[in-house]
């Protein structure tokens, strides 16, 4: 009756060779690796860019165990491993001496990384070591909010100021543009004006829902955004957001950074690896958006607490002045396609900025109106504006110009990174942060470990004198369990974090729960008087339907977990829900087999060695 | 190796009344403390930042208190953290002038301004930011969550069992967890959000407790036809006792091993975990089971017309089965 037919042997094995073969890179751990990608949108990294690199390392001799191209997209990325950090560093300094003609202005970014050591034929398989969390390698997290209202209120701006500028080509005379929550009313001297304007807009701006409202002498019509519309404007805040972030991680050269839209409004980010937290924090959390307006021609700046001109708006310009802007702006952020520090023809530092072709012809209409008049760049933090620099229109220009007038070609280099990283579509704020020194990282990983070994000697221990040979049965099952997690973990690419290493743990000492009771029936059925055999068969069968009971329990909280936790407690309900339906395996399905193994086959089995059986004497 | 060396039936519900009193009491305390002190949550249900610095030596607790006192934050918390040279700061909200909130960049930053020049060496190791609006959201789900877990078992054991038990379960495992979150509130010891899913993991782990004894009491209500109620209730958790002591004992083992190795960070994970397993055997054993009792259990509850007489013969001889 303690046989298994032979499906269920090889059922068992295959189970063991997979969960071997997918739990294996784990076990490799890392080498130092360097890192090449583009560092420019018109680089690309391509094999050619491996071939070269190639050539590098072997004219300096430099040996490496390893050259991998990787592609995500259109962007690739070439990740070369070293035997230790000595070569590593060699290479990373050479790689970037040949590779980037202009130092000033690199090709590409060549950075440390680290690359696991598992052998090629298990990439092949597909077989990948679990990703660590943060909180295991240390770096910074996270988590944005979109501001919404911020979004739509930006794109009321943009779409007044294309408005105007349509209404006078079709030389329609307004009275006024004024600009709402969702809503842009303009007003008229006449209706038939506000009925042409309508038709006009209809057409040019489907977006909005155009309602002329004759209201005495001056008729307004009002503008307001299609549900359909607000919502398209929103999905769009918050990918062009994205984008702007991933520029703004691409001047930090982190490697492998996580950018990703969650829920309908928020973003993650996350930087591992990070060691300069500050430089990262200040980068990314800079929920900056910029604009270029008109200053007042005729003061451009007064002292704070003066009252300003009105129908002017005033942003603070360094420590004791205020500049003095007009509201429409001339473009945003998001029309600039690239900035640079560099010189003018007399040496002074100064900022090369190119536009769009749209930001070009606005652009070259505002100037040439203006010429000799002052314009500013402002950066909107957290809705407060502050200047960044205010400088005189010399002439007439396009997509491409110069702003001078910068101290230093440091300050010069900071505003071409702020104007190059963009502006966002709407504003940002950072509403979750989690920032993890790498020592900690490694730290968490040692004692997170370590609690998960001690535990289970502690429990090997206590099993195997209690349960001598089934005890053994039980310790190898409960292994088995752990393997089986680590491989499912691995072949999902969960993230491994500490509450995940924690669920690990626990999930060994609650699945030994199973093989107690297995082995707690056994022991009844032998006290009871059953021969071996059928105490064997019967006490597995038994335990079965309460193995079943408790889990399905232990399984009801852990999805709740899933369903309700979020970053650390996910983490920690995956494994915890996973190791719940690995155990049910390893504890009944395997160490059957292996009890079936050992007593199946022999014919007379006199005793079982389960540890000592007590009988009452009144029995 | 037998523990357990049992020869009669333990009469565990003759002293049901004493050991409710005493779990009721205990009950009463939690609440009460839990009323009077409240919990002390973590910054992320309440929003906040944490900061956690290391030092080169012991670190120089009331220097920094005053340091970061003079930056003019209010309410902060300064204290060790695992070892005398790890210290935690702990900053709330802070609003500015206008009454919008600092993030936390902007805060660590200047604490670690006013530290660094007095030590060389100051690291900052972790900092952790959550915002108003994160807190409430995981407070919200955490409640969900709890809630969630309690109809989920609810519904379970009253498909599988009956009403009575599915009450009787569910109020002796939801009192564990009034106790644990009473021992936070008396030690004022951190909740967090791993405290809560140690909480939230104990609930599901013990239930399946009283699932086991629950089990061997329907089957003797099968087997054993001429015990009454209490006699049955008893005979079951004497017999399920040696099982119930070495599972918790192997989990706790485990438990145990995140206590002393794991670091801070698990430290009060493993200590919810450590409290509601001891206190999950206590009222599988003792009070989930008496209160299926005085709800009125009765075989005719749990076993449904499946008489078989022969069975009542077999069942009904202890010497069935004995070999001689």
């Amino acid at each position: 009756m303690n046989r298994y037919p032979l499906w269920k042997y090889i059922v068992i094995l295959f189970a063991l060779l997979i969960g071997g073969l997918y739990s294996l890179p784990n076990f490799f751990g890392e080498a130092p690796a360097v890192q090449v990608s583009s560092a420019k949108p018109t680089i690309k990294v391509d094999l050619a860019t491996q071939s070269r690199v190639e050539k590098i390392l072997t004219d300096d001799n430099i040996s490496n165990t390893g050259i991998f191209f990787e592609s995500t997209g259109s962007v690739g990325s070439i990740k070369i491993r070293f035997n230790n950090t000595d070569i590593q560093l060699r290479a990373r300094d050479l790689l970037q001496q040949k590779l980037n003609i202009d130092q000033n202005e690199p090709n590409f970014t060549v950075a440390l990384n680290l690359l696991s050591n598992t052998p090629s034929w298990l990439n092949a398989l597909n077989a990948l070591p679990m990703p660590l969390g943060l909180d295991l390698r240390g770096g910074v997290y996270f988590l944005l909010q979109v501001d919404m209202k911020g979004a739509v209120q930006k794109k009321v701006t943009s779409l007044a100021t294309d408005i105007r500028s349509q209404l006078r080509d079709k030389s329609i005379r307004q009275q006024g543009i004024e600009r709402g929550q969702d809503s842009i009313t303009l007003t008229f001297g006449s209706t038939e004006d506000a009925e042409k304007a309508r038709t006009v807009l209809m057409t040019s701006q489907p977006d909005l829902i155009w309602q002329v409202k004759p209201t005495g002498l001056s008729p307004k019509l009002v503008g307001e955004f299609k549900p359909t519309a607000l919502k398209e404007i929103q999905d769009n805040a918050v990918k062009q957001n994205i984008v702007t972030l991933n520029k703004r991680v691409n001047e930090l050269a982190v490697k492998e950074p996580v950018i990703q839209q969650q829920g309908a409004e928020r973003i993650v980010v996350q930087l591992p690896g990070v060691q300069d937290t500050a430089r990262a924090k200040d980068i990314i959390g800079r929920t900056a958006t910029l604009e270029s307006r008109l200053a007042d021609p005729i003061v451009s700046t007064i002292a704070i607490g003066e009252t300003p001109p009105p129908g002017m708006d005033v942003f603070r310009f360094g420590e004791t002045r205020q500049g003095v802007f007009k509201k429409s702006v001339i473009f945003s952020g998001d029309r600039i396609t690239d900035a640079s520090a560099g010189f003018d023809q007399n040496q002074r530092p100064a900022v090369n900025i190119s536009l769009d072709a749209a930001g070009g012809r606005v652009m070259q209409e505002v100037t040439r109106e203006n010429i000799g008049k002052p314009m500013g760049m402002i950066l909107f933090e957290k809705g407060k504006g502050e200047v960044l620099t205010i400088a005189t229109i010399q002439g007439e220009f396009g997509s491409k110009f110069q702003i001078t007038g910068q101290p230093t070609t440091e300050s010069a280099n900071d505003l071409a990174l702020l104007l190059r990283a963009g502006s966002l579509a709407a504003p940002m704020e950072i509403i979750e942060e989690r920032t993890i020194g790498p020592s900690l990282g490694a730290e968490n990983i040692e004692k997170g470990f370590k609690s998960l070994i001690m535990g289970f000697a502690a429990i090997s221990i206590f099993m195997i004198a209690y349960y001598l040979l089934f005890g053994t049965f039980s310790v190898v099952a409960l292994a088995v369990n752990l393997l089986l997690l680590i491989s499912v973990l691995s072949m999902l690419q969960a993230t491994l974090t500490l509450p995940g290493i924690a669920a690990m743990a626990l999930a060994l000492g609650m699945a030994i729960d199973s093989n107690v009771l297995i082995n707690e029936r056994i022991r009844e059925e032998l006290r009871n008087g059953a021969a071996p055999q059928t105490a064997i068969a019967v006490g597995f069968d038994k335990a079965w339907a309460t193995i079943l009971d408790s889990n399905v329990t232990t399984l009801i909280a852990g999805l709740a977990l899933l369903a309700f936790g979020s970053g650390p407690i996910k983490g920690f309900a995956v494994v915890h829900c996973l190791g719940i339906l690995t155990s049910m395996f390893s504890a009944v399905f395997f160490s059957r087999g292996l009890v079936n193994l050992w007593y199946g086959r022999g014919k007379k089995v006199q005793k079982l060695a389960i540890g000592q059986v007590w009988r009452s004497q009144e029995k | 190796m037998e523990f357990f060396r049992i020869k009669k039936d333990i009469p565990f519900m003759r002293h049901a009344l004493a050991l409710n009193a005493v779990s009721l009491i205990t009950f009463f305390a939690a609440v009460f403390f839990l009323w009077q002190n409240g919990l002390h949550l973590s910054i992320e249900f309440t929003g906040g930042t944490v900061m956690e610095v290391s030092y080169p030596q012991t670190a120089p607790l009331d220097s920094i208190r005053s340091k970061v006192e003079k930056l003019g934050y209010a309410d902060t918390q300064i204290q060790n953290f695992g070892s005398s040279r790890d210290v935690m700061i702990r900053l709330p909200l802070q609003k500015d002038a206008e009454g919008k909130i600092i993030s936390s960049a902007d805060q660590s930053a200047a604490v670690m301004q006013v530290l660094e020049p007095a030590t060389s060496g100051v690291k900052l190791q972790r900092v952790e930011f959550v915002g108003p609006q994160v807190g409430r959201e995981l407070a919200i789900d955490g409640l969900m969550a709890l809630l969630f877990v309690i109809i989920g078992i609810v519904v379970y054991l009253s498909f599988r069992f009956e009403w009575k038990f599915a009450v009787a379960g569910i109020i002796a495992n939801l009192h564990d967890i009034v106790i644990i979150l009473g021992f936070f509130a008396f030690f004022q010891w951190e909740f967090s959000l791993s405290v809560l899913a140690a909480v939230l993991a104990v609930l599901g782990y013990s239930v399946n407790e009283s699932v086991v004894i629950f089990d061997r009491i329907r089957e003797n209500f099968r087997k054993y036809r001429k015990m009454n109620t209490r006699e049955i209730i008893d005979n079951a958790i004497t017999s399920t006792i040696s099982r119930t002591v070495i599972t918790h004992g192997s989990t706790e083992m485990m438990v145990l091993a995140m206590l002393i190795f794991g670091g801070p960070t698990l430290f009060y994970f493993a200590l919810a975990l450590t409290i509601g397993i001891l206190f999950g055997i206590y009222s599988s054993v003792f009070v989930a089971a008496a209160l299926a009792m005085w709800l009125g259990v009765t075989r005719e509850d749990l076993v449904k017309g499946d008489k078989k007489p022969d069975d009542v013969a077999r069942n009904d001889d202890p010497n069935f089965g004995a070999q001689v």
